[in-house]
């Protein structure tokens, strides 16, 4: 495994003037030997990992290659699947999330997730970010109120609607539709969240916003991104995972990887070779 | 031409002209029964003319000219009439002449060649009768106990005058006998039950006999009290009489008890027509119906129709929906669904008959019987639940039409976009909080859809009504004053029969005929009005989850 170490990064990543990161043993989850299949298809295989706390780790790699698939494994949105199988252990604070005990939804709270899509519910913007409180059973005015109001902060997007906090979700645009589905997810404070292409549905300037609040967030949360787009894994990412069909074939620093990647397979896809 | 065809144009006209003619055929609809029903409250002129008989008497003919319409002159000679004429074809003309009593018939086609000139004298009265139907004639006098109080010209606002008391006296009996005296009666047979369950149950103690007893006595009293006061109305009512000449000169007696309402027709302007139509009108949706339903008001049936409509709403909204839910949500798609699924999809297509019968049979008799031996004990042989009632026809109607609910909620249901479902699970909501939350709010307009197709359906249904619950004339509505209040087990007038009953079984065809038409009408509004309201529930609904895709 890869350990991040205190060098001055040689490559500074554009526009965004990161700071180097500070080395890290802290795990948030641990994967061991995960493998998963749909039905008789083999699609994650034998996967190991470790991902560190409040750090941000991308996922890429071609399509089909199994990153979504991984990715929703954390949070067992693949449960949906009924053809879905999983073996192997995902470890959070040291639990197994596929233990029989585990309640899902309460793992879901602790584990957010962001889709590719923005979606919103068909409810206003208030009750869009208070929908997982109200589910907790929260009902007072005073704590929602707080609540919606640091979770749009945190997303970036009280300035845009403090005014219009009863009008719809879907009245707002691509990009604050996805800023606000990240209020929802943060309004729980989970340990990790988890975005799924966060930004493929949206425009430039949509897209550079989320790129600077995931920048932001990760002071506070552990973000796994999973992403197309090479570059933005390398602009936002702290680590990032370089998978290819269903195998992980490379983790390690962003910069480390896309600059001096141990693989020939990694290489070949980070230059646009195949993918 | 075969460019034009190529083009794509022809589809176009003849998908624009579908359209127009469904418009078309909707307004003719609408706009037929309107104008024929509508009319019937307008005061018509009464015409006075002669009339040979085929004897050569002349008599006087006083009425309204209905109709006119071609004839053979042949057809004529042979029923016994003398024409000089050469013509093939003549006219003749339905009158309503009224005055039942003398002629014994309201409606008659007379030939037109047999009639003299027809004039309209403004002095002509038509007296609307609780009894006997309409009478056409003179006014002559009003009389008091016998004697006579005013004549010639004075007697018309004279009787104007007595008129307003009469009908404020019989308004005032109607409710006695309506509300106060169906009040002591509705206590009486409930005292009735409550003694006859003690007696099965042996538990009916000397000390309850005595206060039964008491209280029957107490009831007894009041409701001779009424009876008497009845008395003393019915006498204060039968005062006054009008006396009338009418066609040949006869002079007839219409003591006052027995008159709705009279005008002079010919001597009204369009104001005052105006305002007798209204009043009519307003009558006959606020009234109850009088001789063998040709007269009066709808009130009843109106009123059944809603009710019917509304607690078959009821039952089969919660149901169906439920039913589309385990259906779509929780229920392990397979071939079992699937035949589940077509089995409800074909029970739509059962004629509405056949839910009649199955209501009588099944509701009626096997439900509704037992229910009486298990609850009502007391009031057998006699049947509570256990003959036709409002709630055997709302509940034979409800799973008439949930077919309909189910597979608009179905529909409704699986067009929730997965990424709404999988946004509210990934927020830790379980899959319940989800439908609850999430799911059935955006599902809801599909719902109301599902609704307004089967209240649509279910207010035009008539056929299974008329097994499990419907009459002719019920003699009392199933919601009331006494508890408690909503009687689910009375049996109801409803419009779509009141049709049929009016159009097919009355005794007066040609009486009936606009009646037909505005109860038709009033039924096509009523069904708007309901569906209206849901339209615009469905809408305010569709508006909260603009911009979802596909809903």
């Amino acid at each position: 495994m890869n350990q991040p170490t205190e060098q001055t990064h040689a490559f500074q990543m554009s526009g965004l003037g990161r700071t180097p990161l500070a080395p890290t043993d802290n795990y948030v989850l641990r994967v061991e030997n995960l493998n998963l299949h749909y039905g008789e298809a083999k699609a994650l295989n034998n996967i190991n990992m470790q991902i560190p706390h409040n750090r941000v780790t991308a996922f890429i790699g071609p399509s089909g290659c199994g990153k979504s698939t991984l990715l929703r494994c954390f949070n067992r949105m693949n449960d949906l699947v009924e053809i879905c199988r999983v073996d192997g252990k995902i470890l959070l604070d040291d639990k197994n999330i596929y233990d029989k005990d585990v309640n899902v939804a309460l793992l879901r709270r602790r584990v957010g997730m962001v889709f590719q899509k923005p979606n919103p519910f068909p409810k206003s913007i208030y009750e869009n970010v208070a929908y997982g409180l109200r589910i907790m059973g929260v009902n007072e005015k005073k704590t929602l109120d707080e609540a919606v109001e640091s979770s749009l902060r945190g997303a970036a997007l009280w300035d845009e609607v403090k005014d219009r906090l009863n009008e719809s979700g879907m009245s707002l645009s691509g990009g604050q539709q996805q800023r606000l589905v990240i209020a929802r997810a943060i309004a729980l404070e989970p340990e990790v969240l988890l975005l799924d292409e966060p930004a493929s549905a949206l425009d430039p300037i949509a897209t550079s916003k989320i790129e600077e609040l995931v920048d932001e967030m990760k002071e506070k949360y552990t973000i796994i991104i999973v992403t197309h787009n090479m570059q933005q894994a390398a602009r936002i990412s702290d680590y990032t995972a370089f998978m290819y069909m269903g195998d992980l074939i490379e983790f390690g620093e962003t910069d480390t990887l896309f600059i001096n990647p141990k693989e020939k397979r990694t290489s070949d896809y980070i230059t646009g070779r195949f993918g | 031409m075969r460019k034009w065809f190529k083009d794509g144009d022809p589809w176009i006209w003849m998908t624009g002209g579908a359209v127009a003619l469904s418009l078309v055929m909707v307004y003719a609809v609408v706009w037929m029964t309107a104008a024929q029903g509508l009319v019937h409250w307008w005061p018509k002129p009464v015409a006075e003319t002669t009339f040979i008989e085929r004897d050569g008497k002349k008599i006087r003919l006083i009425g309204e000219v209905r109709k006119r319409e071609e004839v053979s002159v042949i057809r004529l000679r042979e029923s016994g009439y003398t024409l000089e004429t050469q013509d093939k074809f003549t006219h003749r003309y339905l009158i309503k002449q009224g005055n039942r009593d003398i002629t014994g018939i309201d409606f008659k086609w007379y030939p037109g060649p047999m009639l003299g000139e027809f004039a309209y004298p403004r002095n002509l009265i038509a007296v609307e009768r609780r009894e006997w139907g309409h009478l056409y004639g003179q006014l002559r006098a009003v009389k008091e106990n016998g004697t006579v109080v005013a004549e010639g010209e004075a007697a018309w606002p004279a009787l104007q005058e007595r008129l307003s008391r009469s009908n404020a006296l019989f308004k005032e009996i109607h409710r006695i006998e309506k509300v106060d005296i169906g009040k002591v009666n509705y206590a009486m047979e409930r005292l009735r039950l409550k003694e006859r369950k003690l007696q099965l149950q042996s538990k009916l103690t000397e000390a309850d006999s005595a206060a039964f007893a008491q209280q029957r006595e107490q009831l007894a009293g009041e409701f001779s009290a009424l009876q008497e006061r009845i008395e003393k109305l019915r006498g204060e009512i039968a005062r006054d009489t009008l006396v009338a000449e009418v066609m040949e000169g006869q002079q007839v007696d219409v003591p006052l008890a027995n008159v709705a309402d009279a005008i002079m027709p010919n001597d009204m302007n369009v104001l005052q027509k105006t305002g007798h139509y209204l009043v009519k009108f307003v009558e006959f949706i606020f009234d109850d119906p009088r001789e063998a339903n040709t007269e009066g008001g709808i009130f009843p049936a109106i009123f059944g129709t809603v009710l019917m409509v509304l607690l078959m709403a009821v039952m089969v909204t919660p149901l169906g929906i439920m039913a589309a839910i385990y259906m779509r949500e929780y229920a392990k798609p397979g071939p079992l669904i699937r035949i589940i699924r077509i089995s409800v999809n074909n029970l739509a297509g059962v004629p509405s008959i056949v839910y009649g019968v199955f209501g009588l049979g099944f509701f009626v008799y096997f439900l509704g019987h037992n229910i009486d031996q298990l609850f009502f004990p007391e009031a057998l042989p006699a049947p509570v639940f256990g003959s036709p009632g409002i709630l055997w026809a709302s509940l034979t109607l409800a799973i008439l039409t949930l077919p309909v609910v189910i597979v608009a909620t179905e529909e409704g249901l699986s067009r929730v976009p997965r990424s709404i479902r999988e946004g509210s699970l990934a927020l830790g909501a379980t899959k319940a909080e989800t439908l609850w939350r999430t799911v059935l709010p955006i599902a809801s307009p599909a719902m109301m859809t599902g609704l307004i197709l089967a209240v649509a359906r279910a207010a035009g249904e008539v056929a299974p009504l008329m097994l499990v619950g419907v009459v002719k004339l019920a003699p009392s509505l199933p919601l009331d004053g006494n508890f408690p209040f909503l009687h689910l087990e009375r049996k109801f007038m409803h419009l779509g029969f009141h049709i049929y009953d009016v159009g097919f079984q009355s005794p007066n065809v040609e009486a009936a005929r606009p009646l037909v038409y505005a109860t038709a009408l009033l039924l096509v509004i009523i069904i708007i009005v309901l569906n209206l309201f849901a339209i615009r529930l469905r809408n305010r609904m569709r508006e909260r989850m603009k911009g979802l895709e596909g809903v």
